[in-house]
């Protein structure tokens, strides 16, 4: 049995407007990651995958607000602490943070070395700059960025090359879990790459033990992580090996995104591509009962009623729906048949 | 496609460079380009390759410095805005970025209204164009009642992408340039836009240039695919031939690059 890296138990975030009215962005989610595993998080834009990130780190600040939850990380429980001693005792040491747009988080005025410096010296105290430096470039070094990087700014760098920079700044102090938010959305596809290949150099070289991947590439997604967790309007729908995922999703939701999947690969241009009408939905007021039942091509009356709680399918997979598994699958095959 | 038929725009020799002397960068270097009538093709390449200069160029926001552009065979004039307003009634484009592609001040019935109003010629009794632009909203799945006396900025981003489109459903011109219409908006999304131009192309009949960096985009959509480098195209042709059996290193390598699911991904290429 592998250690568990980061467990999450029912946990549910809230967002405060100025008006006093919660939006609530994370329901009741729990997951766990594993010692050397990596976990997938997709779902469409304004499904809560970013608030779920930022919650998971423990780090909570206005307008984000913890409701309820267990966030247990390498076997200490982190919910309920300050936000200023998340920082100073959990950050950077045991979970790391990626944000959408990294690149853009490096000060112009200062240089690279400059931001590992603040990085260590927060958290350890009699270090020398000497130190710190030779501790940089062997880092630098092993993830195969250039030493001269660390003396330079950030306008010198290229947008892939700036990323790279901060991941490698993020796993300085040997962080347990890497949290990373669309590492690579703002970067061509050659960047990209690289970015992903340096992600799994830290997996194998063990500069972090588990990953947690956010995007909504789902091509992407696939070739990156182990599992893959579907979220919608908040709360998971679905979650499964990832290669189950994309070639055989249960949830109507789930089944509608693998099907927007475009990959320059023979076959591509006989697919049709399904796409889901409508919105997700608003989520102050969140719809009683499922909440995908507005845009769910299988709507039923009872769906609107109560809430549907996760089912167990075979080989562990999970899924919120309150179709059984062999009536969604019955349905899947009629409508390719009708489809030819 | 029928090589008989004269394009219906075609660039010749078209070069555009900014600056002068050490600093002088030359974006689009000696592009030459036929686009015939219903056909879809793509100008894929990285950032900085100078797709969108080249769309700039073909759209007449920018002037270039050497090469002509010439329209259904005769050599386009824009020297002056009214000509220049002429000249987009036969050409329009979705932009990159739907939130700047519209004026904050204006709510969304004038924006559709303006549409109208710019094909000229005919005059429209106010029923008629409440009627059209009803038939317009309903065309990208979109509802005008939830749409009048709104300001853009109170719309999602795919929802103003869908709005760009009803636009161009309204003004009908003869070519549609789409400067990468799906970058901004989530992959879930951009199955919805594609259809709906695709749509679009089968009810009007529309040439389409898409401007795009992902290459499985411009494999679903288009006909043909122009492969663009630092300005040059290095490889073009029928879509099958230039991403299944790419020639040019250069093609080879940005095709390696994109994730893939049915093939395994090499990661040791980079």
């Amino acid at each position: 049995m592998a250690n568990t890296m980061l467990e999450v138990k029912d946990l549910s975030t809230k967002y405060v407007t100025r008006f006093n009215e919660g939006v609530y962005a994370v329901d009741r989610v729990s997951l766990k990651v594993e010692e050397g595993k990596s976990l997938g998080i997709a779902g469409e834009s304004g499904c809560g995958k970013s608030t779920l990130a930022l919650s998971l780190m423990g780090y909570y600040f206005p307008p984000l607000h913890y409701m309820n939850g267990d966030i247990t990380i390498n076997g200490n429980n982190i919910s309920g602490l300050k936000a200023e001693d998340v920082r100073k005792t959990i950050l950077g040491k045991e979970v790391a943070y990626i944000p959408q747009a990294a690149m853009n988080a490096l000060n112009p005025t200062r240089k690279i070395i400059h931001f590992i410096e603040d990085v260590i010296l927060e958290h350890e105290m009699y270090v020398t700059k000497k130190d710190i430096y030779g501790r940089a470039k062997k880092l630098f070094e092993t993830l195969g960025l250039p030493p001269e990087v660390l003396q330079k700014y950030p306008v010198e760098l290229s947008g892939g090359m700036k990323q790279r920079t901060v991941i490698a700044i993020s796993v300085m102090l040997l962080p347990k879990v890497l949290i990373a938010d669309e590492p690579s959305s703002a970067l061509d596809v050659t960047s990209q790459k690289m970015v992903i290949k340096m992600l799994k150099h830290l997996m194998e070289a063990g500069f972090i033990s588990s990953m947690i991947f956010i995007t909504h590439e789902l091509p992407l997604l696939y070739n990156v992580v182990d599992d893959i967790m579907v979220m919608y309007a908040g709360q998971i729908v679905e979650k499964g090996s990832s290669h189950e995922m994309v070639f055989d999703p249960i949830h109507p939701y789930s089944k509608g995104l693998m099907g927007s999947i475009i990959v320059p690969e023979k076959g591509l241009r006989d697919v049709k591509l399904t796409a889901i009408p409508g919105v997700p939905p608003n989520l102050k007021k969140p719809p009683a009962g499922c909440r995908f039942a507005e845009r769910c091509r299988f709507v039923r009356p009872e769906c609107r009623v109560t809430d549907v709680a996760m089912r167990e399918a075979e080989h562990g997979r999970m899924y919120r729906c309150i179709i059984p598994e062999a009536e969604l699958r019955e349905a899947y095959a009629r409508e390719e048949h009708k489809n030819g | 496609m029928d090589k008989e038929k004269k394009p219906y725009l075609s660039a010749k020799g078209v070069t555009k460079s900014f600056g002068f002397g050490r600093q002088k960068t030359v974006a689009v270097d000696n592009i030459n380009l036929d686009l015939y009538e219903g056909e879809v093709i793509s100008i894929v390449g990285e950032s900085g390759s100078g797709k969108t200069t080249l769309s700039k160029v073909l759209l007449g926001l920018i002037n270039q410095t050497s090469g002509d552009v010439y329209f259904q065979g005769v050599k386009r004039d824009i020297s002056s805005q009214a000509r220049k307003r002429e000249y987009w009634k036969n050409i329009q484009a979705i932009f990159q970025d739907p939130f700047s592609s519209y004026n904050i001040f204006n709510k969304i019935d004038s924006v559709l209204l303006d549409c109208i109003n710019m094909r000229g010629g005919v005059y429209f009794p106010r029923e008629k164009k409440t009627e059209m632009m009803i038939e317009a909203c309903s065309f990208v799945n979109l509802k005008f009642e939830e749409l009048t006396n709104k300001y853009p900025f109170e719309l999602s981003g795919g929802q103003m992408q869908r709005l760009m489109i009803a636009r161009i459903f309204l003004l009908q011109p003869k070519i549609l340039l789409a400067d990468e219409p799906t970058s901004m908006i989530d992959a879930c999304s951009r199955a919805t836009i594609l259809d709906e131009l695709m749509h679009l192309r089968k009810e009007v009949g529309m040439t389409i240039i898409f401007i795009t960096h992902d290459i499985g985009l411009a494999y679903y959509v288009s006909d043909n695919v122009y492969i663009m480098e630092k300005g040059r195209f290095v490889e073009s042709g029928a879509a099958d031939d230039v991403i299944l059996r790419p020639k040019e290193p250069y093609t080879q390598r940005l095709i390696n690059d994109v994730p893939k699911i049915y093939e395994e991904w090499d990661l040791s290429t980079v």
